[in-house]
């Protein structure tokens, strides 16, 4: 479970974050929503440590990581996984040595082990005969999918996406979202996913955080969602002409 | 002023971060290979091939400025030897890989930065500077002393094959002028320069990459930064050197 107390923080005078709390679930996918802008990838990295807050706290099942040294902090890493909004799979190396790059970096698996972990990894997130290829050399799916691979294979007990839909056709989104749906099931892990997609709502909205203007502004689940009063999360749920029926429908 | 500060202040920390804890040392010996092929050997073509340009033009230089009959002709050896251990071999060629690896080096870096790698070596706890920047740090400390003294080899021979083809002046005095007074502590300084030189010419450019914020037109502009820094260190260095060595 992470926990959000009170977060802060600004970039010179331009007030990203007001003052959020919140609590992301183990075994659950938790989603932050709301339209570009209104600070949601920059909550996801104050969360991961990328920004320091300016004032609040953030506990990682009990551990409060903002008071943290750095050298516990990168101890504490070792138990996160993150895929990117571009998926940041290293240029120089193939796409088993992305995935088995953290197990040569922290553990002290023999080589067989290492070649097991990645192939059970590539295999979960369905990549195949790719092993030797670049990323510059597969689609952006398929480097989605290996960036996910990468984020499981230390076993993370946190799972963070930022914006994993961003650039792919529908269906490749689907099974995105499956995918990550299925590995916060099994692995039982603490998912936090960063989307403005309402496709990722509706599928994997176990827990929703909607964020404008840099303030919390509602929060509930995938069923709540479509049945709320917020008019700032209604303009932004019902925007798509889709989902306009859909509340016509429901009305 | 107070940002000029802020940049040296930030550097000699990015420095700093680059020396503190390898994660695993067997990680970064394969990246130190790598970094002393891309960025040493794949170098060694273009120091060549303008170190034997310049060391015949050097000689036919000297040679055209020598035309006092009292001076002896083999002192265009001697000036041929001397302009390119004492200056060129170190400096100019420390100047030219300032260009070429320094703007590899701030792009490569850059772009890691704007495209999230560097931010998904940090989630994973792993020293990013250090990983990144450290093999090659290595890699030119080591390779430049190496380039310098090929550009010396190399120069010395453009200087031979001018004395070959042209009768601007006869081998015997060309050879004679490379022998006369030889001071070997000039090569020792030189190779001196370049340690200090090869440090510059690959912290200086991943410092600037490292920190670049925005997309590729940043990115572009970093690496200019980079190129026009190093250059400008690279000089004031080879004046404190010089004066500390030579004086």
């Amino acid at each position: 479970m992470i926990e959000v107390k009170g977060v802060s923080k600004s970039f010179g005078s331009n007030n990203v974050l007001k003052n959020i709390s919140a609590v992301f679930e183990q075994g659950k996918t938790n989603l932050i929503i709301g339209q570009s802008g209104s600070g949601k990838t920059v909550l996801l990295k104050t969360i991961v440590g990328l920004f320091e807050t300016d004032e609040g706290t953030i506990h990682y099942d009990g551990i409060n990581f903002t008071s943290l040294s750095q050298k516990k902090r990168r101890e504490l890493r070792k138990d996160i996984g993150m895929l990117f909004q571009g998926s940041a799979l290293f240029d120089w190396a193939t796409v088993e040595e992305n995935v088995r790059y953290p197990l040569d970096m922290f553990t002290n698996m023999s080589s067989v082990e290492k070649q097991k972990r990645v192939d059970f990894c590539l295999d979960r997130v369905n990549i195949v005969d790719s092993n030797r290829l670049y990323p510059a050399e597969i689609s952006g799916g398929m480097q989605k999918r290996v960036a996910i691979a990468r984020a499981i294979a230390m076993e993370p007990r946190y799972l963070f996406c930022d914006e994993p839909n961003s650039g792919l056709d529908p269906k490749t989104a689907i099974v995105i979202d499956n995918l990550i749906r299925e590995i916060t099931h099994e692995l039982d892990i603490t998912t936090i996913i960063n989307t403005h997609d309402m496709n990722t709502v509706t599928e994997n909205g176990d827990n929703i955080l909607f964020i404008y203007k840099g303030e919390k502004w509602w929060e509930g689940d995938k069923v709540k969602i479509f049945n709320t009063n917020n008019r700032e999360l209604n303009d932004f749920v019902f925007a798509a002409n889709v989902y306009k029926n859909y509340r016509k429908e429901r009305q | 002023m107070i940002n000029f500060f802020s940049v040296i202040g930030r550097y000699f920390l990015f420095v700093k971060k680059v020396f503190s804890y390898p994660e695993k040392l067997s990680t970064y010996y394969k990246r130190t290979i790598d970094e002393f092929i891309y960025l040493g050997l794949k170098s060694i073509g273009i120091v060549a091939v303008i170190s034997a340009f310049i060391g015949a033009v050097i000689t036919i230089q000297t040679a055209y400025n020598l035309e006092n009959p009292m001076l002896p002709t083999y002192l265009i050896g001697l000036a041929t030897r001397d302009s390119l251990i004492l200056e060129f071999s170190s400096t100019i060629v420390a100047l030219i890989l300032a260009g070429k690896v320094g703007s590899s080096i701030a792009s490569e870096i850059g772009t890691m930065r704007v495209t999230e790698q560097i931010d998904a070596l940090d989630i994973m706890g792993v020293n990013s500077a250090g990983f990144l920047v450290l093999p090659k740090i290595i890699a030119m400390v080591l390779f430049n002393p190496f380039l310098a003294v090929l550009s010396m080899v190399i120069g010395i021979s453009g200087g031979l094959a001018v004395a070959f083809i042209t009768d601007i002046i006869s081998v015997g005095d060309y050879l004679t002028g490379l022998q006369f007074a030889f001071n070997q502590f000039y090569v020792t300084y030189s190779l001196i320069k370049t340690l200090f030189f090869g440090f510059v010419i690959a912290s200086v450019p991943a410092f600037y990459g490292y920190y670049v914020r925005g997309g590729s037109l940043e990115v572009g502009k970093a690496s200019t930064r980079a190129v026009v820094n190093s250059t400008v260190i690279i000089l004031l260095l080879n004046l404190i050197l010089t004066k500390l060595f030579l004086s």
